[in-house]
């Protein structure tokens, strides 16, 4: 008999994504565009992660009827946010049938202690993290895919850089613990034994790892790539840009060529001006997305 | 022959360190390709899962004339095979519907028979398409609910699911041995 919803296949999306890019769109053309760009994927949102920064108030999830206006405008997977915890919002989003799931802290959270248990859903969940303990948390509560999170709607690619130096050397700083030491360790990080043994034995996350968060250039995607990432999503940095569709393309070729510095200079040429920049570090931290998160 | 087997696997998106892992398992060596000359001197090449409008807009310059002209055995899954079929490089005569079974709350899992093996074979199917026509000469090596789901078109091999996904190496196998096959008989590489 057919079996839906298994780890295998919740995950083995997300292996199909790998070496790509993951577009935020907010409209049915931008969608559209994305996917002529060379996306893998959309992200469909109310706002963009910069205007929910300049314009304050309550993010939640988008509205249902953009979302299936997305749903039939393209045919790559198309993706939605859920507020950190709103277990109903899930329930929505899994019923309109959206491919992935993001239980994303660019939207206002809506629970202080808990996240979504994921187990409790056929649709397939991401969540993101800032170090290898909460990448671990959302694995114990179901997640099959962990993206870090960088600080959205900046265009600094700085915490992302930090997230994934944290995420990929806390692993590889695992490996040379002895396995007496991995009890402390898993007190540490917060997280249950049983994941961190596992991933002291593999090396890498049992699941397939994107970076998020501040990625406006070609140059930001094939970076994370260099670093481990197995894919990126791009969120304020195309449709902010001033030509969309080809800094969409460039960053989609960046991320496939991203040992390759020659394609990496040619399709840097030529994109018009980036997203206008927010330094992180000059953020207040109530302003921070990151900190979003237990 | 001389060494292990070089085998291309399509490096441009998708699941193809899965794909590099079980050759790598199986004894052969798999090459990453990005670009048409890397395609040289292979002696086959898998075309892995991942988004095929993703995939074939990023083969446009160069790599889908480069495929064409591989003629060495070809091994599609999912994505890898509707870029295979007749409404892409139109190299596998078989029709091929994309995400034919739904959104991915749909995508399953389930166990194919396939022809000539007594246990049966895990299939992963993830927004998977369906084959809707096949043409004279296309052979049906397994079956989900009596739509092919495994087929060999001469010196191509297509699946609508993962075996790369699983730990099972069957029909990577068969594969290597198509390969195998066509270098003894003095084909495989340009």
């Amino acid at each position: 008999m057919a079996e839906l919803g298994t780890m295998r296949v919740k995950g083995g999306l997300a292996e199909m994504l790998k070496g790509g890019v993951i577009m935020d769109v907010t409209t049915a053309e931008q969608a559209r565009i994305a996917e002529e760009a060379g996306a893998v994927a959309v992200m469909a949102l109310e706002r963009v992660p910069s205007d929910i920064r300049a314009q304050g108030g309550v993010a939640r999830m988008a509205d249902p009827d953009k979302i299936a206006e997305i749903q039939e405008t393209v045919t790559i997977p198309v993706m939605a946010k859920a507020r950190i915890g709103h277990f109903v919002e899930a329930q929505i989003l899994e019923a309109l049938e959206v491919d992935y799931i993001d239980e994303s802290e660019v939207l206002t959270p809506a629970d202080t202690a808990h996240h979504i248990d994921k187990w409790r859903f056929t649709v397939p969940f991401v969540c993101g993290c800032t170090n290898l303990g909460e990448a671990l948390r959302r694995l114990a509560e179901g997640a099959a895919m962990i993206r870090t999170k960088g600080e959205a709607g900046t265009g600094d690619i700085v915490n992302a850089v930090t997230h994934m130096r944290s995420v990929f050397g806390s692993i590889r700083r695992l490996g040379g613990l002895a396995q007496e030491e991995l009890y402390s360790e898993a007190k540490q990080l917060q997280a249950p034994y049983e994941l961190v043994r596992w991933v002291a034995e593999q090396g890498r996350l049992p699941v397939v790892t994107f970076t998020a968060g501040g990625i406006a250039t070609p140059a930001d995607a094939a970076l994370c790539m260099q670093l481990g990432a197995d894919g990126v999503f791009v969120g304020s940095g195309i449709f902010k840009s001033s030509d969309p569709f080809l800094r969409a393309k460039a960053i989609v070729e960046a991320t496939t060529h991203f040992q390759d510095a020659e394609v990496l200079a040619r399709v840097s040429r030529g994109l018009g001006d980036p997203m206008p920049g927010l330094s992180a570090a000059a953020l207040a931290p109530e302003e921070l997305l990151e900190t979003r998160g237990w | 022959m001389t060494g292990p087997l070089r085998i291309g696997v399509l490096a441009i998106q998708g699941d193809f360190r899965e794909h590099a892992g079980v050759l790598r398992r199986l004894g052969a060596d798999p090459v990453e390709v990005r670009k048409p000359e890397q395609l040289d001197g292979l002696d086959g090449l898998i075309v892995p899962g991942g988004e095929s409008t993703a995939i074939s807009l990023l083969i446009r310059d160069g790599l889908e004339e480069g495929l064409r002209r591989f003629r060495g055995p070809v091994f599609g899954t999912c994505a890898g095979m509707i870029l295979l079929g007749r409404d892409h490089l139109g190299l596998v005569d078989v029709a091929v519907r994309r995400n034919a079974y739904g959104r991915q709350v749909a995508s399953f899992e389930a166990d194919l028979d396939l022809e000539g093996e007594a246990v049966p074979l895990r299939g992963v199917f993830i927004r998977a398409p369906r084959v809707d026509v096949i043409g004279p000469g296309v052979e049906v090596l397994a079956e989900h609910d009596g739509e092919p789901v495994l087929l060999r078109d001469g010196r191509f091999l297509v699946a609508s699911f993962h075996p790369e996904l699983t730990d099972d190496t069957r029909v990577h196998e068969r594969f290597l041995d198509m390969v195998r096959a066509e270098v003894m008989a003095g084909g495989g590489t340009l």
